[in-house]
């Protein structure tokens, strides 16, 4: 790790050296080892994050349905879908008015086909300009590639600012939700954290502790050679870069250091500046209830000859990594996704097992499709399966994509390839053969009825038992009252 | 409404029905479907038994295995298309979203494609279907002192939208307190396969909703979904919690013991 020029003139308090290093590397591909059973296994057993999610959500439910309570949200939604929709299926010819617009602004675009030479370029782009200190502001892209590592390997030092996120790199952590990154986490966990960090016992109050974050971010903002962002559009008609966020830090992110450098998923293209008017308002309504979010940051490129501030030179790298190839094909929707988080929220599955247990950077309904669509089947294929298929997710997207359809189509895909166990592939064979002969059907639900009837006390089987100890582990079996 | 329907009321003609039992009933007891036989035939109405029937192949369906589900629900299609128009009632709202909807895309490109598009049509769930009958409901007086509370099934609040159908019903019931919970539509973590595969996480998902219905304090836990009572009504019991889950046609059939 180099060390980072710390000037104290420039105000707030230098941040320890190395502060910043995780506790552990995250690896190449962060996708945990752990089974799907077990991740899941150790989000239910911490109750607390289970209280603590359900709260939240519930919460941002609430907003969110106070927010657009009276107005035409379905027909916004429908607006939102289109639009989503339309820059998907003209991906490429955005993508092109996008470049030439961005080009006319001063910035300098670069093509990242996968998580490998995102981190190469946006590494080199450091190197060459001698940065040593990174500010960065909340970005999914930059955690689908471990960029952070990735930069700390080669010397740079990175400072997430986004609070959630600052507490995220601090812990050695990952976030656990879109926009809600450290959801999974008790202010004790913070205020223990940022002790740790002080050198000294830091109150229980969460204006104190975001007081220390705030001093110690504010001198790395002043100190960092470059800042680096992802982006929640890009406007194919003007060659900009939109962000949403609340606490200001992507504005000083974009703007301070001398290079800004974005880095965004290919997807997040639209056509033109007015559907704004559309995806904000269901982007911060659905995200955070909000009818708009603090700091809406519109960046143009790099400062212009005539501007008294903003950075020497803004790069965009275009993150491809798996996006293109779902464009055309039956999961194409999935890139319609505005990442607000409301699917997450809502989803009854989540709220139990939170973030992480997904495996990978997204979690939620929406996590279960992008990850076996990004990852591959044999990292991610299980994840189509961790839903009820309720969907709730469906009747709370923003731009309505249709979630439902997209894990049941994944959970075929799983079986069209191969991607299923022979236990499961026979065990459905055999029922299809024996369910599909009346005779058949009804001479094993007799069977089956009359075991049942024989095990049972009073109607009720609640024993743990061979073949159904998954059922009877934790509920009985009421079998229909006789009268 | 459709016209036989307004003769069964105000006629008083018995209007005939069929009833597809589902694969949970003939596993684990019959009794809905006697209990649902018996209300349709007290306001009136001829249940013609359907013979052949198994299952819509939802559990395959669900779990990605096509090839295995159409065999299946090809066998009860089969039975279910008997060449009359007469409505086909199912006591899940899961399983008629399943033919409703879904056989549609599993058929698609068969030879069965429009013999699924006409069943389709004659399908109805059960509580939807008796509240086009309300009126001949109040009529055989049904009576039951309780409070209860109704459980939203996702598939038939969310893929057939039908929310004010079962409450219409149990409103018919003389004695009845219906109280709506906070948490009526959030799913109880059945998901058929799913309660099986993740055991932990659905018995956790089946408890975040027990407390809001204990809290409410309700006798009866109603729904339309054998699924939802499956798991709603096994977790209940174990945890030792007064609720009793039932199903909508039982409760009508109490109240006209």
């Amino acid at each position: 790790m180099s060390t980072p020029t710390t000037d104290d003139s420039l105000g707030g308090t230098p941040l320890p050296i190395g502060w910043a290093a995780p506790a552990h590397q995250p690896s190449d591909d962060p996708l945990t080892e752990a089974t799907l059973t077990v991740r899941m296994q150790e989000g239910l057993a911490r109750p607390f994050q289970r209280e603590a999610i359900a709260n939240a959500t519930d919460h941002t439910i609430v907003a969110m349905e106070q927010r657009f309570a009276g107005t035409a949200h379905d027909e916004l939604r429908e607006q939102g879908r289109k639009i989503r929709a339309t820059a998907i299926a003209n991906l490429p010819d955005y993508l092109e008015q996008w470049l030439a617009q961005a080009d006319a602004n001063g910035t300098t675009v670069h093509f990242a086909a996968n998580d490998g030479e995102a981190r190469q370029i946006v590494a080199d782009i450091c190197l060459e300009h001698d940065v040593s200190r990174v500010v960065k502001s909340k970005s999914m892209a930059s955690e689908e590639v471990s960029l952070n590592s990735a930069l700390e390997n080669v010397g740079i030092d990175v400072v997430e600012t986004d609070l959630g996120e600052f507490v995220v790199q601090a812990m050695g952590d990952r976030p656990s939700h879109v926009i809600a990154p450290i959801l999974h986490r008790t202010r004790g966990e913070v205020r223990e954290q940022f002790s740790k960090m002080a050198g000294e016992e830091l109150p229980d109050d969460p204006a104190a502790l975001t007081g220390f974050a705030r001093e110690g971010l504010r001198h790395a903002f002043l100190t960092a050679d470059a800042g680096i962002s992802g982006g929640n559009f890009l406007v194919a008609d003007t060659g900009e870069i939109v962000m949403v966020t609340n606490e200001g830090n992507g504005r000083l992110t974009t703007s301070l250091p001398r290079i800004h450098i974005a880095l965004v998923g290919i997807e997040k293209l639209i056509p033109r500046r007015t559907d704004l008017a559309v995806l904000l308002p269901l982007l911060t309504g659905h995200g955070t209830g909000q009818l708009i979010t603090t700091y809406v940051s519109v960046v143009a490129g790099p400062r212009r000859a005539d501007e008294p501030d903003g950075p020497e030179q803004t790069h965009v790298v275009l993150l491809d990594s798996g996006r293109s190839g779902l464009l055309g094909g039956p999961f194409e929707e999935a890139l319609h996704c505005i990442r607000c988080g409301a699917c997450q929220n809502i989803c009854p599955v989540y709220r139990q097992v939170g973030g992480h247990a997904y495996g990978w950077v997204y979690g939620g309904p929406i996590g279960a499709v992008l990850t076996p669509l990004f990852r591959g089947q044999k990292d991610g294929g299980e994840l189509s399966h961790a839903t009820t298929l309720c969907g709730a997710c469906d009747d709370v997207c923003p731009v309505k994509i249709p979630l439902h359809d997209l894990l049941l189509g994944l959970r075929q895909r799983r079986v069209a390839e191969g991607c299923v166990g022979w236990g499961e592939r026979a065990t459905f064979a055999v029922w299809g053969q024996v369910w599909s002969r009346p005779l058949l059907y009804r001479a094993s639900t007799a069977v089956a009825r009359g075991s049942l009837r024989v095990l049972a006390k009073d109607g009720v089987v609640s024993r743990r038992l061979p073949g159904l100890s998954k059922w009877t582990a934790g509920r009985d079996l009421l079998l229909g009252r006789r009268r | 409404m459709d016209s036989r329907g307004v003769i069964a009321d105000y006629v008083g003609m018995p209007l005939s029905v069929r009833l597809f039992p589902t694969c949970l009933s003939d596993v684990i007891g019959r009794q809905t479907v006697l209990d649902a036989t018996y209300v349709l035939e007290r306001i009136g109405m001829r249940v013609e038994p359907l013979s052949g029937a198994t299952c819509c192949g939802q559990p395959a369906f669900n779990s990605g295995h096509d090839a295995p589900a159409r065999a299946v629900a090809k066998t009860t299609l089969r039975a279910l298309d008997d060449g009359t128009d007469d409505p086909i009632l199912v006591p899940s709202g899961s399983c008629t979203s399943m033919v409703r909807l879904h056989w549609r895309e599993l058929f698609h490109g068969t030879p069965e494609a429009e013999a699924a598009m006409r069943i389709a049509r004659r399908v109805r769930e059960l509580s939807s279907f008796l509240s086009d009958h309300v009126d001949a409901i109040r009529s055989v007086e049904p009576a039951l002192t309780a409070r209860v509370g109704y459980h939203d099934s996702c598939h038939m609040l969310r893929e057939l939208k039908i929310k004010d159908a079962p409450r219409t019903v149990l409103g018919a019931i003389t004695g009845i307190e219906l109280i709506e919970l906070g948490s009526a539509e959030r799913c109880c973590g059945f998901g058929g396969t799913f309660s099986g595969r993740y055991p932990d996480v659905s018995v956790a998902m089946a408890d975040s909703k027990i407390v809001d219905i204990n809290d409410a304090g309700i006798d009866l836990l109603v729904s339309a979904d054998p699924g939802c009572l499956l798991q709603l009504a096994g977790r209940l019991s174990r945890t030792g919690s007064p609720v009793r889950a039932v199903h909508i046609a039982s409760v009508l059939r109490e109240a006209l013991a």
